[in-house]
């Protein structure tokens, strides 16, 4: 059966930004492809710790933490929902989110940071840890930490399930998910565009750009700037232990199948997505000063992944001034606003009205000098 | 932890680590060789300087005696010999870079910095998934033969070896010597093989000797009124729960000849052939290509074993099946490469070195697109039913990976992102080709098409301890910044 | 299942399997020792609890994880024996603290 020319929207990439739309998008009855890359492409989906995050989010834009915390609270439902339509659990759990500290310094430097995002906004609630409470609700951390920050409004989820269910209820729903499609040229014509793939060219009344990295090269096709820079993040999986911490952390978070994963690094290396003994070593002496009963567990499978970086780390949502009907979509929280990019992004992105917390997410925030990503 | 620095770093102290290293240090290099095992050997002589066996050569034979004076005079080259060693990271580069853990007594984490780095990790037994594969008792040929080798271990009588290969008839007359016998050999190569591989005789012939030997054994085999039984198919293994005892292997059963034999075993060894270990060439980012002869991947090397990465070279069986005595040479060959691109000999030299090498490393291997076309398993082995589980690790089955491949997923890393097949700790060495094979089936492609897992350091697991002894304590470590 | 032919060292290590000492030859590893003695199973999967033993004695499979010394998740194909070991199944998922 071959694959229809024309769809109401295309959505170029099929990662976690992209199928999210994706899956808002045939929700309001749209007919949707999704062209993707390769299996070998850079696909900062996989490279994902799994957090859905809001704590300490927003000290330089408040609405990206209501952004963030309104797609948090959206979570369950929307995992509630994937579940049921394809069996696949995207695994989301919400225990609360801990940040250790390791220093008294640093549990004070993210007491006032938290405290003065509170004072702005009432649902950014926290507590500030010291170790005994600390261990309390995590008895495996040591003793030699501080303390933490936690956030009921935190958790976590599998990004890999996550995505998974999403292909599956978008093509479950009629969408058509293209691999090996990607799409190397947006043309504007007549009020439409011509999306061009390897696998022939498609016609759509909308585009949606969520292909990542590649967002770059795209935009200026339809008139968007998209100023982004990749920044690689380092990734570490144990094998699978005994369950023994319950909450998410930044830097160590076990899944619900046992396995750890370790990460939070950050580093500019151009488009270099390998793994370096130097960040691996420093994860790894990180997560046994948490938690020093790691020090035997083995690590089984590490990555990098290339996050979608703007100068100020914020999102972009925008839909093109000269070419109306094209769309532009960068996060590097994937996981974290996959249920709002599904249930707020899309209606939009199908004809509704822009949301107004999602105002300050548009590129005019970046000066005429900022620096264009390097992709 | 420390550091050190070599012209040219060997993983692997098997044939073709050995020999490299011996001529290597002939040539006037710095050597460092690290291995996993307790000695010197490899797989194919494993503890062949030290047997356990008081009767090591008649029960195991002359070629693998043939490993003692390699090991003799690769202890006596003055390579620095790392035992019990894992090399979990190589980062490239002028020089390269590896990571090494000793487990010994004396273990700990060393950085090893290099001019050259020659991969000589070997082979594994091809993953032959079949229904109950997964149970106690289900064991690889090579796996009992490496248990006779080095435990001086051999099976009881109740024992069926299941497959296809000549490591199948090697064992069975290696315990045949041993005074042993086994219950039944269920040889699953296809009628008509032998027929396909005949065009190949010829040029099998030149090493005629490996013919002679492979009949002599299957006719030992034969003689000794070990049940026999050909082109089987439809291999499976079926399991006991006993109360309050988990399940294990108790019997095989297949077809063969229009019937179906059910055969009780304490004991399944099973064999497919053997298949390059390709795992720390790919996690440098060597090149592969798909082999269709012998069915599996190889990296891409040049004639002298040069890979596509810069001062990366890979010899004997982990660049492409050969046997013992191709390995050797390769290795041989490769540290004559090494020599003349660090300025050791020049080109001339290098000619005239190698041709001995090279002409016995192609009498070697002219025996190959014989064996190959005979014993390389058909599809319908490389592709197991639904139920069978593919990834032993996660255990996911081939049903799941089928499902997964007609919902058009891209490839095997999005297959493991989506179903965990291949994220356990064999790093997918026992699912990796399984998977290609199935989305090559469903999506109407080819195997080199479809392509392979990627693969990063750790090449095997490493504990977060030895991981972390990494960093020199000295050093000031900036983490990134985090804008948002 | 398993049977030693005649050695050419005597050397003996005594050792404890799953709370049973045993006296097995020094050069062997964990896994010979296990399967010498009739264990074929040496874990309970960490994801279904089935049981899973040595598959291929040569350090690529990852089936032979035992607890050795407190330590678990070995692989016993890859560990010599020594004197006073203390060898146990791993029962699903590993048990650091």
């Amino acid at each position: 059966m071959s694959v229809p020319r024309t769809f109401d929207i295309v959505v170029a990439g099929g990662g976690l930004v992209g199928m999210a739309i994706a899956y808002g998008l045939v929700r309001t009855g749209a007919r949707v492809a999704v062209c993707d890359g390769d299996d070998n492409a850079f696909r900062a989906a996989r490279g994902n710790f799994g957090l859905v995050w809001v704590q300490g989010k927003g000290a330089r834009c408040l609405p990206y933490a209501q952004w963030s915390l309104g797609s948090s609270e959206r979570w369950s439902s929307f995992a509630a929902q994937l579940t049921r339509e394809t069996g696949t659990d995207p695994g989301f759990d919400r225990p609360g989110g801990i940040e250790l500290c390791e220093t008294a310094a640093e549990l004070e430097a993210g007491h006032k940071l938290l405290e003065s995002l509170h004072q702005r906004e009432a649902g950014l609630g926290y507590q500030v840890l010291d170790n005994a409470a600390l261990r309390r609700r995590v008895p495996a951390a040591s003793a030699q930490l501080a303390g933490a920050l936690y956030s009921r409004n935190d958790g976590h989820a599998n990004p890999l399930f996550t995505l998974s269910a999403l292909h599956q209820a978008f093509q479950l729903r009629g969408g058509a998910y293209l691999p090996r499609h990607e799409v190397t040229e947006v043309r504007p014509f007549a009020g439409r565009f011509d999306v061009v793939t390897p696998g022939g060219t498609f016609e759509a009344g909308r585009v949606v750009l969520a292909a990542g990295l590649g967002n770059a090269r795209l935009g200026p096709m339809v008139g968007l700037r998209a100023p982004i820079a990749p920044l690689r993040g380092q990734i570490m999986v144990t094998e699978k232990l005994a369950p023994f911490l319950d909450y998410p952390t930044l830097v160590v978070r076990q899944t619900r199948e046992g396995s750890v994963m370790l990460g939070d690094s950050a580093e500019n290396v151009g488009l270099d997505d390998g793994t370096t003994r130097n960040v691996m070593a420093d994860i790894a002496r990180r997560a046994r000063t948490a938690f020093p009963m790691l020090a035997h567990a083995r690590i089984v499978r590490a990555w990098g992944a290339l996050r979608i970086m703007t100068p100020d780390g914020l999102p972009v949502y925008e839909e093109s001034a000269a070419q109306p009907g094209a769309f532009l979509a960068i996060c590097h929280s994937g996981v974290t606003l996959a249920a709002a990019h599904a249930d707020t992004i899309a209606p939009w992105i199908a004809g509704g009205a822009r949301p107004a917390v999602i105002d300050p997410f548009v590129t005019a925030r970046f000066n005429a000098s900022t620096e264009v990503g390097y992709v | 932890m420390s550091e050190l620095q070599c012209d040219l770093l060997i993983v692997g102290a098997g044939p073709a680590g050995m020999a490299a290293a011996i001529e290597a240090r002939a040539r006037g290099l710095t050597v460092i060789v690290a291995d996993e095992g307790k000695q010197a050997g490899g797989q194919i002589y494993r503890q062949a300087a030290h047997s356990p066996l008081a009767h090591a050569d008649q029960v195991l034979g002359a070629d693998y005696a043939a490993g003692r004076p390699l090991i003799a005079r690769f202890m006596a080259s003055g390579a620095q010999y790392f035992a019990q060693t894992l090399v979990w990271q190589i980062e490239p580069g002028a020089p390269l870079s590896a990571m090494l853990t000793c487990r010994g007594e004396a273990g700990g984490t060393l950085r090893v910095r290099a001019q050259a780095l020659l991969l000589a990790t070997g082979a594994q037994e091809r993953a032959w998934p079949v229904r109950g594969w997964t149970l106690p008792g289900v064991m690889g040929v090579g796996a009992a033969q490496t248990m006779l080798k080095a435990g001086g271990l051999v099976p009881g009588a109740n024992t069926v070896l299941a497959g296809s290969g000549p490591l199948l008839w090697l064992y069975a007359s290696q315990l045949l010597q041993a005074g042993r016998t086994l219950r039944a050999i269920v040889d699953t190569t296809p009628r008509g093989a032998l027929r396909g591989a005949l065009r190949h005789l010829p040029r099998a012939w030149r090493a005629g000797e490996y013919l002679f030997k492979g009949l002599r054994m299957m006719r030992a085999v034969r003689r000794s009124g070990i049940e026999l039984y050909r082109a089987a198919r439809d291999v499976e293994v079926l399991g006991e729960a006993q109360p309050h005892l988990p399940a294990k292997a108790r019997a095989i059963r297949f077809r063969a000849g229009g019937h179906q034999y059910e055969i009780p075993a304490d004991l399944i060894l099973l064999h497919q052939g053997v298949v390059p270990g390709g795992n720390a060439a790919r996690s440098i980012g060597c090149a592969h290509r798909w082999d269709d002869a012998q069915a599996c991947w190889q990296p891409q090397v040049d004639s002298w074993g040069r890979s596509s990465v810069a001062r990366v070279w890979i010899a004997g069986d982990g660049a492409g099946i050969g046997g013992a005595k191709a390995a050797e040479h390769a290795g041989e060959l490769a540290a004559l490469d090494i020599a003349a691109d660090l300025g050791h000999i020049d080109p001339p030299t290098r000619a005239s070195a190698s041709r001995a090498a090279r002409a016995e490393l192609d009498h070697h291997l002219t025996i190959r697109p014989f064996l190959d076309a005979l014993y390389t398993p058909p599809p319908s082995l490389r592709r197991p039913a639904e139920d069978v589980v593919v990834c032993r690790c996660e255990e996911v089955s081939a049903g799941e990976i089928r499902r997964l491949a007609r919902l058009d997923c891209a490839g095997p890393n999005q297959l493991k992102a989506f179903s965990r097949c291949g994220m356990g700790p064999c790093q997918g060495r026992w699912c990796g080709t399984t998977v290609g094979e199935l989305l090559a089936e469903v999506q109407g492609r080819q195997p080199r098409e479809v392509g392979y897992y990627r693969i990063r350091a750790p090449i095997k697991p490493v504990t977060i301890d030895e991981l972390a002894t990494v960093l020199p304590t000295d050093r000031d470590f900036v983490r990134g910044e985090f804008p948002s | 299942m398993f049977e030693l032919l005649p050695l050419s060292t005597a050397a003996t290590v005594s050792i404890d399997l799953d709370g049973h000492t045993s006296r097995v030859p020094a050069h062997f590893s964990v896994a010979e020792a296990l399967l010498a003695s009739g264990r074929n199973t040496c874990r309970a999967s960490q994801v279904s609890g089935e049981p899973r033993g040595p598959f291929c004695m040569m350090g690529v499979c990852f089936e032979c994880l035992v607890d050795i010394d407190g330590v678990p998740n070995q692989q016993a194909c890859m560990t010599p024996v020594r004197p006073g070991m203390q060898v146990r199944n791993m029962r699903g998922k590993a048990r650091l603290a």
